[in-house]
């Protein structure tokens, strides 16, 4: 489990202080396995695997890593081959940068959220900044999506409801990388802990638009440190989620993934392909419509939820 | 678009192709590739299983042994089964013989119902139909809004009597909007429907209710291209509930992949219909499965790019145009002529795509500047008409008047000369059947000149030299009638 340290401001004497926030829970994640586990049903693995999106080549590999395993140990039923199975996806999934990087103390802190069309992007960062409101925190949301009609409009209903200040675009179709910087411009005269900035979505494979997102960051760094690129994927995509993964790094530098809609039918697996193809930490994850509907992702407690009978 | 697959599958065929004689362990050792090649697509397990099944069957009978080529006729049995797949033939709008035709969209949300319904609604009337789009998503903010912007923009009428974002009774409006479209002598009536973030009980409801109320004549189910293996199920739960009669992939030009077209067509058992490829309302295609497939294997989509560019170049212009370039009269006139009328067939990023081994040159059609072709317009429309006529009076102070009026560089307007010259010299080789030379056909008239563009130009020609022999013969019959010539030439006089 990692040991969540967070900084802010506090109002009364204008310190920067170690704060904790709110817990919330990964919770309702889907069993793979709703069957008996047995030597036979090993062999099923790799198709359960491959229809909960891992993608053939991590399927393959963890299921001769299972054998192997359960082999050495001598795994034979139920109990033990979930064990050693949630031991190994736990093995390869945790690592010790998955918390929000909210440590530095430097505020205010500023995250730049991305990602294609239709991913979740505008409700994640809802439920960001409800979260990080109830913990007493001062959030700047910013609109940067102005390509979108109802975007800004879409933000501002979450803005209200997370009690969150909100820039909005002066004009329709202003320029994002003005917006972004007006955003953390104004998360500084206001004395922000935090400015969230909201870009449109775009598919991965439209060069002019990815250059927007690095004219976006480009804008923001010379006003203040960017400390998350958060990348924006549904969990329900499927391989193509790699692609994307690779796309708005490049262009990006993407320092977290934030896995949506994760309590769908889908079971995640490209949560697993993405974070061991590319060395990009899962750092959110969403699990439900409603605003608290969100959660640290935990390695260990994904691993858990998917291996639970 | 596709393109991994392509790619990965045209690896499978080169090493196929390489060999005469097939053995088992070729065909298991290339099956063992195309199924990795389509779950990594996104195919669903269940329809990769049965697809690699029905292949391996078949390659193994006689027909391969037998076959001149067994290389070719296993590409030909994965094309075959691809198309199956796919929804065999190409399947048309049906249209009711009692007007209004009724099209229901159904699907989650952030799949692209709204945005389609507008697609769809322009291109119906593009065929001389005179459609009706119906909001009866009134549930997810502004949705009713949005429509009646894209209402605006492809120039047909909407029935939004209630304002949505939770108010008024969707089965209602849908009831409703045929009696009004009866009453205005509305040919078609599109009705776009409320979307869930994942398939619920009520979703499902109204979305059954509002087929009950409306006995629509389709209904076409929207699925976002790039889902998972998740693609079934949603498409399973949908054919359940409500019951589709077809279906619509959108978002086909952001994703590489689209392995939910082979699912969705397979599990509901009913064709995809429409492709929506872009954020434009005219990106959006009718859905051919055999071209597809095609597609897939790397083979291109010829047929659609000579369909394309024969509704935009009208015959009387392309005979006009073959005498022209018979006489050696072809001018930079017919150049900015040519140019005009192929911007009418789309962008050309997304006529490129179509064309063979266009997989290949992917990175290069990601860089291709769309604004290059601006320029080269405005260098011609800054000549005066004898210099656009006779381009060899152009001297150097004509062409630094030019460059000053185009907003260009004497460089550019140099360059542009150069190209001209070239393509007509190589559209003179064509005219005559002969080869034209690749140095021709180079990309640097769209900005992308370097070598490496090059390589994938090259490659593209060697691309459309189909394997298969009945489609090869179609292709050179194509290039003796002079057909593909309209649109290759056409792309290559401004440097293609």
């Amino acid at each position: 489990m990692v040991d969540f340290k967070f900084w802010r401001k506090d109002k009364s004497n204008q310190q920067t202080v170690e704060v904790e926030l709110p817990k919330r829970d990964l919770s309702g994640i889907r069993s793979l396995f709703p069957g008996e586990m047995n030597a036979d049903s090993i062999q099923d693995l790799e198709d359960i695997l491959l229809m909960a999106d891992f993608g053939v080549g991590a399927s393959e590999q963890i299921v001769a890593e299972l054998k192997q395993r359960a082999n050495k140990f001598g795994a034979v039923n139920d109990a033990e081959l979930r064990l050693v199975l949630k031991d190994l996806l736990v093995e390869y999934l945790e690592r010790d940068d998955s918390q929000l990087n909210l440590t530095t103390g430097k505020l205010p802190y500023v995250f730049l959220v991305v990602g294609v069309n239709g991913a979740g992007k505008t409700t994640t960062i809802g439920k960001l900044a409800r979260w990080l409101s109830d913990g007493g925190w001062r959030v700047t949301l910013g609109a940067a999506d102005t390509f979108r009609a109802a975007a800004v409009d879409q933000l501002a209903t979450w803005a209200d409801r997370a009690e969150a200040d909100i820039v909005k675009p002066e004009k329709e179709g202003q320029d994002p990388a003005s917006v972004a910087y007006q955003t953390v411009q104004r998360a500084i005269e206001q004395d922000s802990d935090i400015a969230i900035i909201d870009t449109a979505g775009r598919l991965q494979n439209k060069k002019d638009l990815m250059d927007e997102l690095g004219k976006i960051r480009r804008a923001v760094d010379k006003i203040a440190q960017v400390d998350e690129v958060l990348l924006v994927i549904d969990s329900t995509t499927g391989q193509n989620g790699v692609n994307q993964a690779r796309a708005f790094s490049e262009v990006s530098d993407v320092t977290g993934l934030v896995l949506t809609k994760l309590d769908g039918t889908a079971k995640g697996g490209v949560l697993y392909a993405i974070q061991r193809e590319f060395d990009i930490p899962v750092k959110l994850v969403g699990v439900g419509e409603g605003i608290n509907d969100f959660a640290f992702f935990s390695a260990e407690e994904f691993a858990r939820g998917l291996v639970a009978r | 678009m596709f393109g991994d697959l392509s790619t990965r599958l045209s690896d499978t065929f080169r090493n196929l192709r390489t060999r005469g004689k097939l053995t088992e362990a070729d065909i298991d050792g290339t099956l063992r590739d195309i199924r990795k090649a389509l779950l990594e697509a996104d195919v669903s397990l269940d329809v990769v299983k049965s697809f690699i099944a029905a292949v391996r069957e078949r390659a193994l009978g006689d027909e391969v042994s037998k076959a001149l080529n067994p290389a070719q006729q296993v590409v030909q049995i994965v094309n075959s089964e691809l198309v199956g797949i796919l929804g065999g033939e190409a399947r048309q709008l049906r249209l009711s013989k009692n007007p209004p035709t009724v099209i229901m969209l159904a699907g989650l949300q952030g799949s692209g119902k709204t945005t389609l319904a507008g697609k769809l609604a322009l291109w119906l009337k593009n065929q001389q139909q005179t459609p009706l789009l119906v909001a009866c998503d009134l549930q997810r903010p502004n949705a009713v809004n949005q429509l009646t912007v894209l209402s605006e923009r492809a120039g047909v009428d909407i029935f939004a009597p209630e304002p949505g974002n939770g108010v008024g009774d969707p089965v209602k409006v849908a009831k409703d909007s045929i009696e009004y479209a009866k009453s205005k002598a509305h040919s078609v009536v599109i009705i776009d429907t409320a979307g869930r973030l994942g398939v619920d009980q009520e979703l499902m409801k109204q979305a059954s209710d509002i087929r009950q109320a409306t006995d629509p004549d389709e209904v076409l189910f929207v699925i976002d291209s790039m889902l998972g293996q998740d693609a079934v199920s949603v498409a399973q739960a949908f054919n359940d509930g409500v019951g589709i009669t077809g279906s619509v992939l959108t978002k086909l030009d952001g994703d590489a992949r689209g392995g939910a077209a082979l699912s969705v067509a397979s599990v509901t058992g009913e064709s995809v219909l429409f492709s929506s490829t872009g954020e434009g309302l005219e990106d959006f295609e009718q859905f051919y499965p055999d071209r597809m497939a095609s597609r897939i294997l790397d083979l291109g989509d010829v047929l659609t790019l000579i369909e394309q560019a024969q509704k935009t170049f009208d015959e009387e212009q392309q005979k006009q145009l073959a005498e022209k370039i018979a006489k050696e009269s072809f001018t930079l006139e017919d150049f900015l002529d040519q140019m005009q009328q192929l911007k009418k067939m789309g962008s050309m990023k997304s006529l490129l795509g179509m064309m063979p081994g266009a997989g290949n040159m992917k990175k290069q059609l990601e860089d291709f500047d769309e604004d290059e072709l601006k320029h080269t317009e405005a260098i011609i429309q800054s000549m005066t008409p004898v210099e656009r006529q006779q381009p060899r009076v152009l001297n150097g102070s004509r062409r630094q008047r030019i460059a000053r009026g185009s907003g260009t560089t004497v460089t550019e307007v140099n360059a542009l000369v150069n190209r001209f010259e070239q393509a007509a010299k190589m559209m003179k080789t064509m005219s005559r059947g002969g080869t034209p030379q690749i140095q021709g056909m180079n990309m640097g008239g769209l900005g992308a000149g370097n070598p490496s563009a090059k390589k994938g130009k090259s490659k593209k020609k060697k691309g459309s030299k189909s394997g298969n022999p009945a489609k090869r013969a179609a292709e050179e019959r194509a290039l003796l009638e002079g057909k593909p010539q309209k649109s290759e030439g056409s792309g290559s006089a401004f440097g293609l």
